[in-house]
């Protein structure tokens, strides 16, 4: 029957994209609500060893991070280094740091700040007990140890 | 608009990382004062942890096994049987537990230059991870919710004061070298 085929069959239409907007918008919010925005970028190459007890810390804006692991630029050699803000830096100017640190700081938040430890698992304990000895002179006794979450077995 | 959108996400995922500040929380001591002498502690109230440049755990010169490490602290922070080679306790007034035996042991841990990130964190957590569970069942005992569900202050406080984390990491020496 002539009446069922039509020359080149029907097209199929195409798909409605005006509600596309709306779903990349809800996207867009859900990452902006999930992630913060990154500081500093790495110098060093980081890989948190898990744990289990895991605090999370509290206020983002009383936290002030120290990295420690082997450079990523591999012309430095592998032997682990310290990054400060956006440098490295060695563990003679981390009572600087704290100092600055503070200063940024209004005055009522500074005995609440929090220094974070990242260190990559493969560091030898050596540095990482400098930057600590360092930190006891500058009195910022608070430390996180940052880890990733491991769950319970 | 969608263009607009999918530019706007694009340069969130790029900028952006997921939130990973999470970790184990410590308070460094103050800096011994130079005139201090040193403390003498009873050799029942000290559990003397090593971990030595190839990440071996020593306790109470035994080699040990990471995973005793858990058990071992916590009976010997909660000392059940009373033991007398094990740490004293004291008998302290807290407000919302009334008067309590409270251990007196600290646990002194020791690491070498050379010991690994990796391992000194693995014993730091099991160490964090046998006071966790101390607490936790002093609190179900007392308050009958575990320890993190505490919502009440002067209780979570209470427990805190009863089992406090008694670990004390030693002046650091440079032997064994990096």
């Amino acid at each position: 029957m002539a009446r069922f085929k039509k020359a080149g069959g029907r097209a199929v239409p195409g798909i409605n994209t005006g509600s596309m907007s709306d779903i990349i918008f809800m996207f867009l919010f859900f990452f902006m609500v999930i992630t913060t925005i990154r500081t500093s970028t790495l110098l060093v190459k980081i890989m948190p060893p898990k744990a289990t007890e895991v605090q999370k810390l509290e206020k983002k804006s009383l936290v002030s991070f120290i990295y420690i692991g082997k450079p990523l630029n591999t012309e430095l050699g592998t032997e682990s280094r310290i990054q400060l803000n956006d440098s490295y830096a060695t563990v003679a100017s981390i009572q600087a740091f704290v100092a600055a640190e503070r200063q940024s700081r209004n005055e009522f938040d500074r005995k609440l700040l929090t220094t974070s430890l990242k260190v990559d698992a493969d560091t030898r304990m050596g540095i990482v007990t400098d930057v600590k000895q360092e930190l006891r002179k500058a009195s910022a006794f608070k430390i996180n140890y940052s880890t990733s979450k491991q769950n319970k077995d | 608009m969608a263009d607009i959108s999918f530019l706007l996400l694009t340069f969130f995922l790029l900028t952006s990382s997921i939130n990973t500040d999470q970790g184990i929380t410590r308070k460094l001591p103050p800096l011994a004062p130079a005139t201090q002498k040193s403390v003498n502690i009873k050799d029942r109230n000290v559990l003397k942890v090593l971990v030595n440049k190839s990440d071996y755990l020593l306790v109470q010169g035994k080699p040990i096994n990471i995973k005793e490490l858990k058990e071992i602290v916590k009976t010997f922070l909660s000392n059940p049987g009373n033991r007398v080679d094990f740490p004293e306790k004291e008998i302290k007034e807290i407000q919302g537990l009334g008067r309590i035996a409270v251990s007196k042991g600290v646990i002194s841990l020791k690491n070498d230059r050379g010991t690994s990130y990796g391992a000194y964190i693995q014993v730091q957590n099991e160490l964090t991870a046998a006071v966790n569970e101390l607490r936790n069942e002093l609190s179900k005992q007392k308050f009958g919710v575990p320890f993190t569900d505490l919502k009440d202050e002067i209780a979570a406080e209470a427990i805190t004061k009863a089992i406090p984390v008694a670990i004390s990491e030693a002046e650091p020496e440079n032997i064994g070298g990096k």
